[in-house]
């Protein structure tokens, strides 16, 4: 008798997401080309996206705050394989963008910039979808392109590594 | 060791929804906790232990349990711990933690949106993945899997399901936080059709979002509630078997077992909260407790009024406290079941001063 070593149970769940009110409104502001965030009423510190809570002080943030499509690159990577979610063929950069007045860094793609040119520090903004194409996502800012401007200093965004 | 006597001092619930459409887990838990903290007279930082229970398949996303913690406050670093399991596990977890020293008092938070999923066949991944759980045998199935051999054994009929049906739905129309409080009588109810015979809709928990918290505390640390303080006198749990044709459907010794370790003995209650999402299920653990008449069962309306998955078990301790609190009774019995077809089960043995 012969063991039997594997079995195939398919198995799928489908989900309905609940964004919630404070990520609903970053996700309608995508959809006008704007970036919502919302600013904790303790600390003062400004995340975007919001959830709708500081997650150091535990308290509501209520207080919505447009932030700038402007930003400085935190961190980076150069991806060289396939991915399943993103539309971009490979290499492509990844990095964390701080954007200016925000305290909390976003995933992000650098693109019109040669591999060797992206570094921690880089200013860089935010190239929108144009406007017939905007919608409430993540996708309507198609990437981040480097801007004609000095490299921010060091001790302008080390507390967000 | 000595035992170190643990009081609860805050609990807060959001009322039950079927469907949350506004707001995230985050956004559900933040004002809850807010409350169930000011009962207990305790800020944030001042709070030596956090757990949490909840089950990421029905949020459909890996570590959910993670993002929920933005509703904690967790900086400076807390002491924290989740399961994967019903809040009242959680609680378990808590109270054994206050054991050790090593914290005066614990925050103890659940929450579940099942809406966001199918939650009957969310819950058919909790059996065996080899054998039963390709069969897709949903939850509500399985209930009636139970309720037929309970009762073939005890020659009880669906009438005696209905009335369990009315009288919770009777005690929940005085609770603003449940979900299902429209009254009706048990003619009307037996004339429903079956949705898995010998079960009819009445005879199952709704499908419900919210979600609870409470706050446990020990010595020095009880003073600052604003609630009298309800003691844990006693609190236990136990677990049968994993697959079900292994088991006696129609008794449960676990609850039983449990029910002796936490000291909770026939005729020394008040008052009981009994986690049974199923009709036929209060009668079982009723069985196994031995709870007569004489005990209020389930003065909230119980689960078949408002079964937030992860949360009902918490909120029946939550219940039963908050019960005690008010002056409905000296000594009160709180159960929280997890698992198919009552698999685990945990009793807790309550008492006010």
């Amino acid at each position: 008798m012969s063991a039997v070593t594997s079995i195939l149970t398919p198995i799928r769940l489908d989900y309905t997401y609940t964004a919630g009110r404070a990520t609903q409104r970053f996700l309608l502001g995508m959809a006008e080309g704007r970036i919502l965030g919302q600013r904790c009423p303790q600390c003062t510190k400004v995340y975007v996206p919001p959830r709708g809570a500081c997650p150091q002080c535990g308290v509501p943030t209520t207080d919505e705050v447009e932030v700038s499509g402007k930003g400085t690159v935190t961190t980076f990577c150069i991806v060289r394989i396939p991915s399943d979610v993103l539309s971009v063929p490979p290499p492509f950069t990844c990095a964390h963008v701080l954007l200016d007045g925000a305290d909390l860094p976003f995933f992000a793609l650098i693109q019109e910039c040669e591999f060797d040119a992206v570094r921690m520090g880089m200013r860089v903004e935010a190239v929108w979808a144009p406007p017939a194409e905007l919608a409430p996502t993540f996708e309507s800012i198609r990437y981040f392109r480097p801007l004609d401007e000095p490299d921010a200093a060091y001790e302008t965004y080390k507390e967000h590594l | 060791m000595a035992r170190r006597e643990v009081a609860i001092v805050g609990f807060a619930q959001s009322a039950s929804v079927r469907r949350e459409t506004a707001l995230n887990e985050v956004e559900m838990l933040m004002p809850i906790l807010g409350e169930a903290k000011a009962q207990a007279g305790l800020r944030g930082p001042e709070i030596g232990f956090t757990v949490s229970g909840s089950c990421d398949y029905l949020a459909g996303q890996p570590f959910a349990f993670v993002s929920a913690l933005d509703a904690v406050g967790a900086w400076p670093p807390i002491a924290e711990s989740h399961v994967e399991m019903d809040g009242a596990w959680a609680l378990y977890e808590a109270w054994v933690k206050l054991q050790t020293g090593e914290a005066d008092s614990a925050l103890v938070y659940a929450f579940g949106k099942s809406s966001m999923g199918d939650l009957p066949e969310v819950l058919t991944l909790q059996l065996d993945p080899y054998t039963a759980a390709p069969l897709w045998p949903d939850a509500i199935a399985l209930a009636a899997l139970q309720a037929r051999a309970y009762l073939e054994k005890t020659g009880r009929s669906e009438r005696d399901l209905a009335a369990v049906a009315v009288r919770s739905r009777r005690a929940a129309a005085a609770n603003p936080k449940a979900q299902v409080r429209t009254t009706a009588d048990v003619e009307t109810l037996l004339a429903t059709p079956y949705l898995a015979s010998p079960l009819r809709a009445h005879d199952c928990p709704p499908i419900s979002d919210g979600c609870a918290a409470l706050v446990l505390a020990c010595g020095e640390a009880v003073r600052r509630s604003a609630m009298p303080p309800v003691w844990i006198r006693g609190i236990d749990h136990r677990i049968e078997a994993h697959a079900l044709g292994v088991r006696d459907l129609a008794a449960s010794p676990s609850t039983r077992l449990a029910g002796e370790k936490a000291g909770a003995t026939p005729g020394g209650v008040d008052l009981a909260e009994l986690h049974a999402p199923f009709t036929h299920q209060e009668l079982i653990l009723r069985d196994a407790l031995g709870l007569g008449a004489d005990v209020d069962v389930n003065p909230s309306g119980g689960a078949l009024a408002a079964n937030p998955m992860m949360v009902a078990g918490l909120i029946r301790i939550g219940e039963a406290a908050a019960r005690l609190a008010a002056g409905a009774g000296r000594r009160a019995l709180a159960h929280a079941t997890s698992g198919p077809c009552l698999q685990q089960n945990l009793v807790c043995v309550l008492e006010r001063d």
